[in-house]
């Protein structure tokens, strides 16, 4: 039995240096996965939901005649007139950038206001309530200008007197958080732009 | 006989985990964690203990913001001690062992505090921090609005145009001091890009009609973009030096806020489709609009695609605004937050995006695993909103 005390010596020290060991062993290192999530059992997932559009979808509804814009009535040679036309501002439904029927008189009178004043051109300002993120309304707006603008022309001016533009949610016409206010500033301005010499000549 | 045998064999295993540990000590473990699993991750308790003033609330702020919730030293899983008598100083223990023990110079202390948080964190989890990264984004103060840059907390702003006119969707060039943003300086919704060292920019993309929401690709080479020129708001890529203009979509309604994959494969972008709202992607090459389902929420716009390719981060419209997630590839999405318009931090863990307080929008911190939130540093307080931010990658 010599054996056993010379085994515990052993054993202690095995101890010892185990318990050591343990004790200065540092915290794993965790790192996040390279792998990519799984796609088939994804909750909710639905595998027809991302053939193309062309083939899950039906056509998408014509709602504009693709009429490039134009600035072509640059500050420095028109003069802005807001008060001419801010009776027929048209306003629209939210999100939608069609115009509606009921409003369509009010580009009836753009329209003979532009027939009459034939040196004359417009700018169609299409603007946004604050309930849509900002670069969405942005492109809303755009639609909105556009679509004033494809009424117009549809009505007989010629596209090349219409400028458009949008300003999203900057520039609401009415402050306030309520359906009173944000009716308000779902709109189309129209801003009157005669030839510089045009307003002097008013003027005087 | 059989006691003899035991403890031979017990000192045996005893030895042998003795040497297994001291092997620990040279090769790292790496165990995998299952993908990230937004808004349901517990924050990791760690108390911070010995900062004052401005370096302690840094610290506390970035590590809040970075996954991490302090509690006091017995029940924490970390202990953060430290001090910033001049200089930043600290040490991290995880139990017993010393993690690090640390101490900065030079910079500003509320940098070196920034560097702190960030080799904590980057310790703890393997991943690197954005304690020390930037935003840029939208200051407006109602008739005007500017493009500034900050730090990722809204500290040290910067103004980086002063034209007085109407500004929007900042967009980083991914690696460089550079910008793309929309700007109406010239009475008409163009995209400018600006280098920030310089200060030179020139008019990037003045088409007829819109231009705007410019998103650039991960390698820097290509730009994305809204142009109504046809007629009505479309996606385009070109090179970023504006050749090779390529019409992506061609539909009547209106696209907006396209995003890159970052393969540079895909953009990503709001449309409707028969009144739907929806995310889509098509090809860079051109191709089929591919919808990318985010079932469970609304109207979704403001589509950002993280950094290591797996999340799409993006704004859902469901009476409020909610910042969810969605796997790339589509699927169940998951809010997060109310807000809007948010953009992924270079380690794809962390969001920045505009919060609505009253009138005015604030920019806002998240992150995604654990839904811990804080509002940045407000520039202009409560006279102007900040918003539409983009992390610089």
């Amino acid at each position: 039995m010599k054996l056993t005390k010379f085994s515990n010596l052993i054993m202690g020290a095995a101890l010892v240096l185990a318990a050591a060991g343990c004790h200065h062993a540092p915290p794993t290192v965790t790192h996040l996965p390279n792998g990519s999530l799984p796609i088939a059992g994804e909750k909710g997932f639905n595998p027809d939901q991302t053939t193309p559009i062309a083939a899950a979808d039906p056509k998408p509804m014509d709602t504009s005649l693709g009429i490039p814009p134009t600035n072509g009535h640059p500050p420095s040679d028109w003069d802005r007139m807001p008060d001419v036309l801010q009776g027929q501002t048209v306003y629209f439904e939210y999100d939608k950038s069609a115009v509606k029927v009921s409003e369509e008189f009010k580009l009836d009178e753009v329209a003979k206001y532009l027939k009459a004043n034939p040196t004359h051109a417009l700018l169609v300002e299409g603007n946004c309530d604050e309930r849509g993120t900002e670069e969405y309304n942005r492109s809303l707006g755009e639609r909105r200008s556009l679509a004033g603008r494809e009424r117009l022309v549809q009505m007989g001016i010629d596209a090349s007197r219409i400028d458009t533009i949008t300003y999203g949610e900057d520039k609401p016409a009415v402050k306030g958080h309520d359906e009173a206010a944000w009716s308000k500033n779902r709109r189309d301005d129209f801003v009157v732009l005669v030839p510089k010499a045009t307003k002097v000549a008013m003027a005087q | 006989m059989m006691r003899k045998y035991f403890l031979s064999t017990l000192t045996a295993g005893l030895l042998a985990v003795c040497f297994y540990n001291s092997k620990a000590q040279d090769n790292s473990i790496e165990i995998t964690r299952p993908a990230m699993q937004p808004g349901v991750t517990p924050p990791i308790p760690i108390a911070i203990v010995g900062f004052t003033g401005e370096v302690a609330s840094a610290v506390k702020f970035d590590l809040y913001v970075m996954g991490f919730i302090e509690a006091p030293p017995d029940s924490a899983k970390y202990v953060l001690n430290g001090s910033n008598n001049g200089n930043v100083q600290g040490q991290l223990s995880f139990g017993r062992s010393t993690r690090f023990s640390k101490s900065y110079s030079g910079a500003a202390i509320r940098a070196q505090a920034h560097r702190l948080s960030d080799d904590v964190v980057k310790d703890v989890t393997g991943i690197n921090g954005i304690a020390e990264t930037r935003i840029a984004f939208k200051v407006d103060s109602g008739p005007t609005s500017e493009i500034y840059i900050a730090d990722f907390d809204g500290h040290n702003s910067q103004a980086v145009t002063h034209d007085h006119t109407i500004v929007a969707a900042p967009c980083w060039v991914p690696g460089h001091f550079a910008l793309y943003y929309t700007s109406y300086k010239s009475g008409v919704p163009n995209i400018f890009f600006q280098n920030l060292t310089s200060g030179d920019r020139n008019n990037f993309a003045h088409y007829g009609g819109m231009n705007s929401s410019a998103a650039v690709s991960s390698d820097g080479h290509r730009v994305a973009m809204i142009l109504s020129k046809t007629g009505s708001p479309d996606v385009y890529v070109c090179d970023s030096d504006g050749s090779n203009l390529k019409q992506l979509t061609h539909t009547k309604e209106d696209e907006s806020s396209p995003c890159w994959s970052p393969d540079g494969r895909w953009i990503c972008f709001a449309s409707k489709i028969n009144e739907r709202r929806a995310l889509y992607k098509v090809s860079v090459d051109g191709g089929e609009m591919i919808r990318i389902p985010t079932s469970g929420v609304a109207s979704p716009s403001e589509p950002d695609w993280s950094p290591d390719g797996k999340w799409i981060a993006f704004t859902a419209q469901m009476g409020g605004f909610e910042i969810c997630v969605v796997p790339a590839q589509g699927g169940s999405a998951t809010p997060l937050v109310s807000g809007e318009d948010p953009s992924w931090s270079p380690n794809s863990r962390t969001l920045v995006y505009a919060r609505r307080n009253g009138g005015n929008r604030v920019l806002s911190l998240l992150d995604v695993p654990t839904k811990q939130y804080k509002d940045a540093s407000r520039v202009s307080g409560s006279a102007a909103s900040n918003s539409q931010p983009s992390w610089a990658r």
